[in-house]
């Protein structure tokens, strides 16, 4: 029987799970079988994924992208490491969505930003006090090769116009507008639909304040369009952006990505 | 006509933007497909909404 062990294809005789352990691992290593960590022992099957893993101890680089995955749906990870995903906007959405689209292990990920970080987006952004004065894309990067090292990451550290969308996110197979400014947010995905056949953007409006979390939802009401939020509750004077509302509409987009990339259509 | 998918009744043929702003839409913070087609920001004056027209308008709120 051929199985998949932390990452190898291996020949194997025995049929149970904790078999398996006690040839290759040790004792108190944890078994994940398909993506489920298991208590008991299992039978397994031809093209099973089991990974076995020993705590506190590092593994080495051919074995750590493998472990890293064994707790995804099985064959997720081979389709989402195909997927070459542009995020616009490095702020509590794009920053947000860029640290789980790492962590489920997108493939490529282009990080578009013009700004540094600043004291007042730590309350909702993937950032720390030590990126304070960072560019957003510099300060993104060095989170993801933390995360996952096995992500290419390109950074791109200008502003998004009408003239620019073309030549930064042609080739990708989905841009994530992420940007604050109803303007910008306009023009990314406006130019982006228009001059990009194939694109799909995955775009946000609609989550300041503390208005209930499921308001926010996934609408596709274009084509090649998804859209993300409540679809009504502006940033402004008196209507502030705060970390729950905010990464649950960065989950939504993120989600949608993922989906995406597994050929999910369907908001 | 269809505006996001509900009828509409259209006495005489508009330009996109002045469609838009009777409707109380911001231009710059919209994104628009009619029939099918996304409209270029640069063209909503020269683009005729007419009866049989299918809008989609798309409007963004700040925040992110």
């Amino acid at each position: 029987m051929r199985i998949t062990l932390n990452g190898r294809k291996i020949e194997l005789d025995a049929g149970w799970a904790f078999e398996v352990r006690e040839r290759y691992g040790k004792p108190n290593d944890i078994v994940i079988l398909n993506g489920f960590q298991i208590e008991e022992d299992c039978k397994i099957s031809e093209n099973d994924i089991l990974n076995i893993i020993t705590k506190g101890v590092m593994p080495g680089k051919d074995e750590l992208e493998s472990m890293m995955m064994a707790r995804h749906t099985p064959r997720v990870h081979s389709e989402v490491k195909k997927g070459k995903v542009a995020v616009a906007g490095l702020g509590g959405l794009g920053s947000n969505i860029a640290v789980m689209l790492a962590r489920v292990g997108v493939g490529q990920l282009l990080l578009v930003d013009f700004d540094v970080v600043e004291p007042s987006n730590l309350n909702r952004q993937s950032y720390s006090i030590s990126h304070l004065g960072m560019p957003k894309t510099a300060a993104l990067k060095k989170q993801i090769q933390e995360i996952n090292p096995f992500v290419k990451v390109e950074l791109r550290e200008v502003r998004v116009t009408e003239n620019n969308v073309r030549e930064l996110f042609g080739g990708y197979d989905i841009v994530c507008e992420a940007f604050d400014r109803p303007e910008a947010k306009a023009v990314l995905v406006n130019t982006a639909l228009e001059q990009l056949p194939d694109i799909k953007v995955v775009a946000a409006s609609g989550m300041a304040g503390c208005e209930s979390s499921n308001l926010i939802r996934t609408v596709k009401p274009m084509k090649r369009l998804y859209l993300c939020g409540d679809l009504e509750n502006g940033a402004g004077t008196g209507s502030g952006l705060m970390a729950p509302r905010v990464m649950v509409c960065a989950g939504h987009q993120a989600n949608m990505v993922l989906r995406l990339l597994l050929g999910l259509e369907e908001a | 006509m269809k505006l996001n998918g509900t009828d509409h009744k259209l006495d005489k043929s508009q330009t996109l933007d002045e469609f838009l702003k009777a409707r109380g839409y911001n231009p710059a913070i919209v994104a628009v497909e009619l029939n099918g087609q996304i409209i270029s920001k640069g063209e909503y004056e020269n683009t005729i909404v007419d009866d049989r027209a299918a809008i989609e308008v798309v409007r963004f709120v700040g925040g992110g």
